[in-house]
């Protein structure tokens, strides 16, 4: 069978039409999908505005649980499609080890995030129905993003998960910072994702197609010839992705947007999407094997982990601090991808995996400690944390030594991954690199631990709420997750690594 | 082999940390707790003293590791739950687990607040640093090398003294940077070998099986060299050092000199010198230099410290480089005598630093110029002090003699002139030891609490005693304790041999 030609293509699509096995391929995005419109239909229908307080936080907590209750049926949707892998859609959609991962990974971080948003719904004040519903929604895309295998619908997909972003970040309407992230985000998101298109048109002149698999296939004929457009494309598409991952050069816009949208928003924005993407570029760089990708990819990993790092040391709100971090934390994904593919492809899922329970266990303490309006997100803020807090605090410093990579913890395999598969690939100057710079990151990680335990609070300490039954099972469950691939990362490790024949099909 | 034997390395290591999380069980109540750990640390000692018992001298000279247990823990990156000890790890072990008890003693009554988490840090720090001795996996090593890092710190930053915050963020960035560089190492064997087995990485470079090794050896030893430099630590890396003793407590400090500095000469030893015999050959003369200029340098700042706790600090620093002198004159007897200065530092500095810290539990300060006369109003006191100085400075039948004099034996073995440079320390430790001793004990008393102030407490005897009797048995009868070493040095050094008959052979 071929595209190329028309006639042909209409009698594929013909052949094509779409059979219950093809809905099971979209089992997640649809459950997702429908359950993020029922919010938005039942949140009118329960909303009282006139009357107390009272009714309306009912409401809100009703339609967090519907949210919880959708992101739990879409993990079951997962279970259900991974049974059945294969393509739907005429090859538009696949299902397999690789897209499941990733489904898991992304489900897993809305799920979590769901859960830290009900506490943080009711000290904002915030009207809760299109909250849960965009992050359904955004789900819904960013889960596309990792099953699709075409690159018109991966853009599609990567809308669908960066519009709910854009709005999700401007959620705290009152306060300026967070207009200010939205629209800037916005605005230089769609300029990125701009470039991604441009990408994808020049990569359909390249090779007169945008399906994944007959990209390779025209990029790798037996003569040899890439043409030059192709290292256009390439570059292109880096753009746009690069700037979704917020890896240097494209990163200017995440300490202002992290700083400015809702904590357990950042939580979900640092880790969901950028899994997205990551899986998108796996697909792109090993699947499509698109040429030219090594030496922007070694320039965008050392930058972003410079960049990032240099820039956490003198932060002093702990927002700014750790989007300076997942910066950093970009860079050493980057370096996977740098990577000979049979070591990179599970090193940089593994990755995505630990930094995700990571970092939603981070934004979960700090949206549940800054208090109405986000007051309090000072690193100084944390001081006698240790004392007053000891379990909030031992939380925090699991997930600090985490990220900054101590044994025991996910942070510490994940990084171990890549620099290993770096190593394998003899990119021995990329990891010395990467590791100079982990011993930096150690500083500004540690300095919070320090806060914590070490300092008692200049004048009037932060006021502190009990911990609500939500925010303290994410806690317990992304520390469980980070303590668990620290300690016994093997089965995470065999399954990213079983996808790597998902990805890499011809010899 | 009885089946004790197969699972002793893992209780010995895992009894501290069981200890701790059951610790955090327990209700709060200061006095329960401590008893606790005290039960803990001493059952921990006590099944320690099965190694000794058990451990066959005879047969260590083959390199085979005793008590070796060998699990799969996680099949990709191969890592496998490997312990096992030779006549070298023994001892350290054992200082350890004798430390530790004696720490929780001395630290009874000094620590008041968060009584909890100090005793919770104490044993996840003891169980990481018996780790550290056992381990054969290089993965399980590095593992246990960054987690006694953590408990270290906090144990300097909570509970130390004014400049607590700076000293403990001080020594976890040194210690931290400086062991990335050997991760990075380890990872880099890893990827040639597909094993962190020290035993099995061991063989395949002895086979010469491991690709582009000859090219990558000088900085895979750098690499193991440096982390292990800042940990001894070794001139021009010891500043941490100071400033992590004078902020620590009491208890922080007994354990850093007594455990944590052998961290770093063992891994010298094991790894440095075990896996790179061929660099380490090479590397000797700039490395014994550097020790050597530790070894006085270290003693000249001891000399004019105005400060007790860290003339005792920049003592380990001379102590420490007679370490290094006498494992990189790579003679037998000079390694041997390494390893047992190691031990008996452990043992006297350990006790120097508890004794100061009593007298600064009674007058809360450090400034040997606040002090004079002591003896008089604590005799008791006096004499032990004058006890472990002697054994410090190195009286012979006591502990600090026998290693420094095979030190310096193996160093005159290696260059006569290392040796002649490396004897002026002794001297010197003498002159700065005794000086203290003459400010503290004798002389007029400057101060008048000081006429008052309270002998030694019984606690604080018993936490002491046994240090004392320690450094006397050692003294007297150093074979107990080199018989175990010294056919574990010869299995070391024999690659060494081979190396150096290949050179003069051509």
């Amino acid at each position: 069978m071929s595209f190329a030609i028309p006639a042909l293509f209409i009698t594929d699509v013909l052949q094509n039409i779409p059979q219950v096995a093809d809905y099971i391929r979209i089992l997640p995005e649809l459950v997702l999908s429908v359950f993020g419109m029922l919010i938005m239909v039942l949140d009118p229908l329960l909303d009282r505005p006139n009357e107390k307080d009272k009714s309306q936080r009912s409401s809100a907590k009703t339609l967090g649980m519907v949210a919880l209750l959708g992101s739990l049926c879409a993990l079951a949707a997962t279970y259900i499609q991974a049974h059945s892998p294969g393509e739907a859609f005429s090859h538009m959609v696949r299902v397999d080890h690789f897209s499941v991962f990733f489904h898991v990974v992304i489900l897993g971080i809305v799920v979590l995030s769901i859960l830290a948003s009900f506490e943080y719904m009711e000290t904002q004040g915030i009207r809760a129905g299109e909250y849960y519903g965009l992050i359904l929604m955004g789900a819904a895309g960013m889960c596309l993003m990792t099953s699709a295998v075409e690159l018109v619908l991966i853009f599609i997909a990567l809308e669908i998960s960066s519009i709910a972003t854009y709005i999700l970040a401007g959620f705290l309407r009152r306060d300026p910072r967070s207009s200010e992230a939205s629209l800037k985000y916005f605005l230089l998101g769609s300029f990125a994702t701009a470039f991604f298109l441009y990408g994808v048109a020049l990569m359909f002149g390249a090779t007169g197609s945008t399906t994944i698999s007959a990209i390779h296939t025209s990029l790798h004929q037996p003569g040899g010839y890439v043409p030059t457009l192709a290292y256009v494309a390439v570059a292109l598409m880096f753009v746009g992705l690069g700037f979704k991952v917020g890896a240097a050069p494209f990163h200017v816009w995440t300490p202002d947007v992290y700083e400015g949208a809702p904590s357990p928003v950042v939580g979900l924005m640092s880790t969901g999407p950028k899994a997205a993407t990551f899986a998108v570029l796996l697909r792109i760089i090993f699947e499509a094997g698109v040429p030219g990708t090594f030496w922007l990819v070694w320039m965008a990993a050392v930058l972003s982990m410079t960049l990032g790092n240099l820039g956490a040391l003198k932060q002093t709100s702990i927002k700014r601090m750790l989007a300076y971090s997942s910066i950093a934390h970009a860079g050493y994904l980057l370096v996977a991808f740098a990577s000979a593919p049979a070591e990179g492809i599970p090193s940089a899922m593994f990755y995505t995996a630990a930094y995700a329970a990571m970092n939603v266990g981070a934004f979960a303490i700090i949206s549940h400690i800054a208090g109405y309006g986000e007051r309090y997100t000072s690193i100084d803020d944390y001081a006698g944390l240790g004392r007053r807090e000891p379990f909030l605090a031992a939380i925090l410093t699991v997930f600090l030594l985490s990220l900054i990579g101590i044994p025991a913890t996910g942070g510490f395999f994940a990084k171990f991954y890549v620099f290993s598969a770096a190593l394998q690939a003899n990119l021995v100057g990329l990891t010395i690199l990467g590791v100079i710079n982990s011993a930096i990151a150690s500083y500004y990680y540690l300095r919070v631990v320090v806060v914590m335990y070490m300092k008692e609070p200049q004048g009037e300490p932060v006021p502190l709420t009990p911990l609500p039954t939500g925010v303290s099972l994410v806690l317990v469950l992304s520390m469980a997750i980070t303590l668990y691939l620290g300690i016994l990362p093997g089965a995470v490790l065999n399954y990213a690594q079983s996808s790597v024949s998902n990805l890499i099909r011809w010899p | 082999m009885s089946s004790i034997d197969c699972i002793i390395l893992t209780l010995v290591t895992a009894v501290p940390l069981l200890g701790a999380l059951l610790l955090m069980a327990i209700p709060n109540r200061d006095r329960d707790i401590r008893w606790f750990a005290l039960i803990v640390t001493l059952v921990d000692f006590v099944l320690s003293l099965h190694l000794a018992v058990r451990f066959r001298a005879e047969k260590a000279g083959i390199g085979i590791f005793q008590f070796e247990i060998n699990r799969a823990w996680i099949a990709r990156p191969n890592i496998h739950f490997h312990l096992g000890i030779d006549g070298i790890s023994l001892w350290l072990v054992l200082l350890t687990t004798f430390l530790t008890p004696l720490c929780v003693l001395i630290s009874w009554n000094s620590i008041h607040e968060r009584v909890k988490e100090f005793f919770i840090l104490m044993l996840i720090l003891e169980t990481a640093m018996i780790g550290v001795f056992v381990s054969l996996d290089m993965f399980l090593f590095y593992v246990f090398w960054e987690a006694t890092l953590i408990p270290m710190a906090l144990l300097i930053g909570i509970y130390g003294h004014e400049r607590r915050i700076y000293a403990a963020v001080k020594f976890f960035l040194f210690t931290m940077v400086a062991s990335v560089f050997m991760l990075a190492a380890v990872i880099w064997l890893y990827a040639k070998t597909g094993s962190f087995d020290f035993v099995d990485v061991q063989h395949a470079i002895q086979l010469g099986a491991v690709p582009g090794f000859a090219t990558a050896a000088p900085w895979l030893f750098l690499g193991f060299f440096v982390a292990f430099a800042v940990k001894v630590p070794l001139f021009p890396l010891h500043t941490w050092l100071p400033d992590a003793h004078v902020e620590a407590p009491t208890a922080g400090s007994v354990l850093l000199a007594g455990v944590l500095l052998k961290m770093g000469t063992y891994g010298l030893l094991r790894f440095n010198v075990g896996l790179f015999p061929e660099q380490a050959r090479r590397n000797a003369p700039w490395i014994m230099v550097l020790a050597l200029i530790g070894i006085i340098y270290g003693a000249l700042v001891a000399l004019v410290q105005p400060n007790l706790k860290k003339l005792i600090a920049y003592s380990s620093v001379s102590h420490l480089g007679f370490v290094v002198l006498g494992i990189f004159s790579l003679t037998q007897i000079g390694i041997d005598g390494a390893m047992f200065v190691n031990l008996a530092h452990g043992v006297s500095t350990g006790a120097l630093f508890m004794l100061a810290g009593i007298l600064h539990e009674r007058r809360h300060t450090y400034e040997i110029s606040e002090f004079g006369g002591l003896a008089t109003p604590m005799p008791k006191y006096a004499s032990l002090f004058l006890l472990i100085t002697l054994a410090s400075a190195g009286l012979p039948l006591l502990n600090g003699f026998i290693g420094e004099f095979l030190v310096l034996s193996g160093a005159f073995q290696a260059r006569p002139i290392y040796g002649v440079l490396a004897a002026t320390g002794v001297i010197w430790s003498a002159a700065y030891l005794l000086w203290v001793y003459q400010r503290t004990f004798f002389g007029v008393n400057k101060n008048l609490k000081n006429a008052t102030l309270h002998d030694m407490y019984p606690l604080e005897t018993i936490a002491v005693l046994p240090t004392a009797a320690a450094a006397i048995i050692m003294g007297i009868a150093p074979i107990l304790w080199l018989k175990a070493i010294d056919p574990a040095v010869h299995a070391i050094l024999q690659p060494l041999a081979q190396i150096s008959a290949r050179v003069v052979g051509q």
